[in-house]
């Protein structure tokens, strides 16, 4: 399969390219940038006039909701979701039913993603076995079976001990922990940020110091052990300034924020919409542009999609009692783009935090279009805005609290180790 | 353009003549809010009752609620007086289709068994929907099609009846 | 889109899901109404004929039998058909979301739901998923709202205050948990109440709270300082078991109603409580039961107050 992708605008944030050129692929590979090498002869050429091609989204936050919930979502469904909102590499958390935590659950769910059409999927293993916050999973052995990281997903381990052996574990063999940071005995009971409007609509609160004691206790431990950690999806505008404060005293740490909380606050939380239901919540004006800063600043590593969908039997219910989460893995990029637009960031550094930075922080290949490197490519066109509907979502879950919002980028194509998994038409 | 009408002061006293000679002693005077209160209340006065006049707002038992819902200022309901067994004369300002009449009816019952009713209205306007007549009334009107009669009050306190 | 949710496009009241966000007309419309219901209780056949023919269903998710007794009275003082259900023990039980239960009554020509629930914002919910011609009434959803017993409340105040505009008003105790006492704020606030105070201790209000317009008081004996009305609220047992409060004696010590605290409020202020009663936990009974109490009148004006709500939301057909 030999492809060319015709008259596009190249994008590529680790080799510095922004500029029009032409991408030729051959053999799952980047053959060559800008001129058409000798003798090649594509199978397939996409007109990418007006678009911009980069290299495919990576993805740090997918529940493809396998094993255990496939009447939320399936591996199918999901993957091509994936491939629809222009994402090539999606790392997905252990919250599955059984817990990704043992070696054989691991390597089926790769079998069944390897024979699908889609992106790569790179599990993360749980950290302790059932998620229990007790024993330690078989990591070294999750790790052969194709674990790239360990997490607890959203149960943090709430023995302080187990956190901190855990972390030594993993240490051993080099291995990079993701934790969420969270307080148990903090966020107990609560459904959104604890301020004046979960006060006023009486929704039992999560405070910010539920995720900042959580934080400080990771940062202590992170240095004491020197583990390899990233911490997923920070809330708050007081945790980014701890990680910056870390990250400059050299502890080993990266972070991400979700989409959703570059965009939304809890002014948003006034109708009750449980699809605005998040762990963590979304939290006040001050935070979100706080981590919408810190995103530009460098200070937040990546974006990431935080892809959960919720079937309506789980959503549609009182806000308390609800599912949380929100289909996102096809408007990681549009939310992005939306993010860039509003607080004036170069698109080459906008692409930089879904592509290259994210491969960084999962330590695989893509993630950029050098020549020789894989081909995971995204083509999309920047500005022509659409409007989320549920017809528009590929995904199994239509709950995103974006339903009837318009958002810029829509993409033409993408192209996952060479192959055309997605082309809109 | 309005038409000619009786004067209102006339009409007044031609209805109380009418009622004199029915009264007792036990009688009491029932206005409906509004315009038949402002008429209870005259003949009240003219006529020296000695039962307390009562005044009835028949909002809760208007057969047109789920049409046009509940009407913005409800007036309170007072009868200061037993409603067992008395007699009693339910007074409006213009009798027309007669179904305020049946819903002030119904609600007297639910204070109790009155002794009986006679209805007083200032003017039978006519075009009546129920099978009810009055027993007294000032003057007897046809109006024409799309026309409507109302009862009003001036800042002297008269009663001042207009055609629309 | 909480405050559109409630009204029709023309101003209307469809459903009454909180008082947070409704215009003085409106609250006082309803109180104007309530007003002329009052007399009804009183009558030889305390029954109007208003809501003949239509079906009022208690929705139940949480048991309380004594907001849905006044509410059944007020449906059956308004000549409606009154279904009660007691959801927490049957349906829910069975696995049926609340969205079947509300399909389910909807098949059976439901004219209004009354909602009680322990989430916050269940209300909503179901005034969000029901057929155009159901009006949804709050009888309480978690701590978000109780407008019924806000609006009686109110009732209470303007009987025996005349006015809003000149009052003083303490709210006392358990406020982080009460629908009651954020029902009450918006509507004291509302009607134009010069000074609503809060009066608890910190573990017991909630994060921000003074962003509702309230000024907050620790100290009893400071709070109830001139006050004209003050409003106790329920102290549940499971506060002293969440490590929010030590015990219940220090609470009533702190906390509670008794004649020596009341002294410090105006001569004739007004004591309230929206009920059940804790008497020794946080009020007195010498105060419960005293001249100053309106306790009881409260429950009597809370029938007249729902049934001019339920009037009010089943006016014409949309």
């Amino acid at each position: 399969m030999k492809l060319h992708i015709k008259g596009g605008h190249l994008i590529d944030p680790m080799n510095g390219i922004d500029q029009p050129l032409d991408v030729f692929v051959a053999a799952g590979k980047i053959a060559a940038i800008g001129q058409m090498p000798d003798g090649f002869h594509p199978n397939k050429t996409i007109d990418a006039t007006g678009c911009i091609v980069c290299p495919g989204l990576v993805d740090l936050s997918v529940r493809l909701r396998e094993p255990g919930f496939e009447y939320k979502a399936t591996l199918e469904s999901e993957m091509l979701a994936a491939a629809a909102g222009g994402v090539t590499s999606l790392a997905c958390p252990p919250d599955t039913d059984p817990p990704l935590d043992e070696p054989g659950l691991v390597e089926m769910l790769k079998f069944r993603a390897r024979n699908l059409p889609g992106p790569r999927v790179y599990p993360i293993g749980a950290l302790t076995q059932k998620m229990k916050g007790e024993a330690l999973t078989e990591m070294a052995e999750l790790t052969e079976a194709g674990c790239v990281a360990f997490t607890q997903a959203d149960t943090p381990i709430t023995d302080t001990q187990v956190l901190l052996r855990a972390l030594d574990y993993a240490t051993t063999f080099n291995l990079p922990v993701w934790l969420r940071p969270q307080d148990f005995y903090l966020a107990r009971g609560g459904v959104a940020h604890d301020g004046p409007v979960a006060s006023r609509l009486g929704l039992p609160g999560i405070p910010a110091v539920a995720e900042t004691v959580a934080l400080s206790t990771i940062l202590l431990l992170a240095r004491q052990t020197g583990a390899r950690i990233h911490l997923a999806r920070l809330s708050t505008r007081e945790s980014v300034a701890m990680v910056r404060a870390a990250k400059l005293q050299g502890v080993n740490v990266t972070c991400d924020v979700s989409a959703n909380h570059l965009h939304l606050s809890e002014i948003d939380l006034t109708s009750f919409n449980s699809n605005l239901y998040f762990m963590p919540p979304v939290r006040s004006l001050r935070d979100r542009d706080g981590l919408a800063e810190a995103l530009k600043d460098g200070s937040i590593d990546a974006v990431c999609s935080d892809h959960a969908p919720v079937d309506d039997n789980e959503k549609q219910l009182p806000f308390g009692e609800a599912s949380p989460g929100a289909s996102g893995v096809e408007l990681l990029l549009p939310l992005t783009l939306k993010w860039a637009e509003e607080h004036g960031v170069p698109l080459i550094d906008a692409i930089d935090r879904i592509t290259w930075k994210p491969a960084q922080i999962l330590g695989v290949p893509g993630g950029q279009l050098g020549a020789g490197s894989c081909a995971d490519i995204c083509v999309f066109d920047p500005r022509t805005r659409f409007t989320v509907s549920p017809k528009t979502l590929k995904s199994q879950g239509k709950n995103t609290p974006f339903l009837g919002i318009e958002l810029p980028g829509v993409v033409k194509a993408t192209v996952i180790d060479g192959h055309v998994d997605y082309e809109s038409n | 353009m309005n038409a000619p009408l009786p004067d209102t002061a006339t009409l007044l006293n031609t209805l109380a003549e009418a009622i004199r000679p029915n009264l007792s002693p036990e009688t009491a005077l029932v206005g409906i809010h509004t315009g038949g209160v402002w008429v209870a209340e005259w003949l009240h006065r003219a006529m020296g009752i000695k039962t307390p006049l009562g005044t009835l707002d028949i909002s809760f038992y208007r057969d047109d609620f789920s049409q046009r819902g509940l009407h913005p200022e409800v007036k309170t309901t007072q009868l200061p007086f037993n409603v067992e067994d008395h007699p009693i004369i339910l007074v409006d300002d213009v009798l027309y289709t007669g179904r305020t009449i049946r819903a002030a009816m119904n609600e007297l019952f639910d204070y109790g068994r009155p002794g009986g009713i006679h209805l007083a209205a200032l003017v039978d306007r006519g075009g009546r929907q129920l099978p009810i007549q009055p027993d007294f009334a000032g003057a007897k009107i046809e109006l024409p099609a799309g026309k409507n009669i109302q009862l009003q009050r001036n800042e002297q306190g008269n009663l001042i009846l207009l055609i629309q | 889109m909480t405050r559109s949710l409630q009204l029709t496009a023309d101003g209307q009241l469809k459903h009454l899901l909180t008082l947070d966000g409704l215009s003085p007309a409106i609250l006082t419309r309803i109180l104007d109404t309530a007003e002329s219901f009052i007399d009804v209780g009183e009558r030889e056949v305390k029954k109007v004929p208003l809501l003949r023919g239509k079906a009022i269903f208690n929705l139940f998710f949480e048991p309380s039998t004594r907001t849905r007794t006044t509410f059944e009275i007020a449906a059956k003082r308004l000549s409606a058909d009154v279904v009660n259900l007691n959801i927490a023990a049957s349906a829910q039980s069975k696995g049926e979301t609340v969205l079947d239960t509300v399909s389910n009554l909807t098949a059976m020509h439901a004219d209004m739901f009354i909602v009680r629930h322990a989430q916050s914002g269940a209300a909503h919910f179901i005034a969000q998923h029901v057929e155009p011609h159901i009006s949804v009434v709050n009888a309480g959803d978690g701590r978000h709202a109780h407008p019924t017993q806000g609006l009686l409340d109110m009732f209470t105040i303007r009987r025996y205050k005349g006015a809003f505009h000149n009052l003083r008003v303490a709210i006392v105790g358990d406020v982080l948990h009460s629908r009651v006492a954020r029902s009450q704020i918006h509507a004291l606030t509302t009607l134009g109440v010069p000074e609503v105070r809060v009066i608890a201790p910190r573990t017991l209000l909630p994060t921000g709270v003074e962003q509702m317009g309230v000024h907050v008081f620790h100290d009893m004996q400071a709070g109830l300082k001139d006050v004209d009305v003050i409003i106790m609220l329920r102290l549940q047992n499971e506060r002293m078991k969440g490590a929010r409060l030590p015990s219940a004696q220090e609470y009533f010590k702190q906390y509670g109603l008794t004649p020596e605290k009341l002294a410090l409020a105006k001569p004739d202020a007004i004591v309230m409580h929206p009920g059940p009663m804790n008497r020794g936990v946080e009020i007195d009974s010498e105060v419960a039961d005293g001249p100053q109490s309106v306790i009881l009148p409260q429950v009597t004006y809370g029938i007249a107050v729902r049934m001019a709500v339920m009037s009010l939301l089943m006016g014409p057909a949309q």
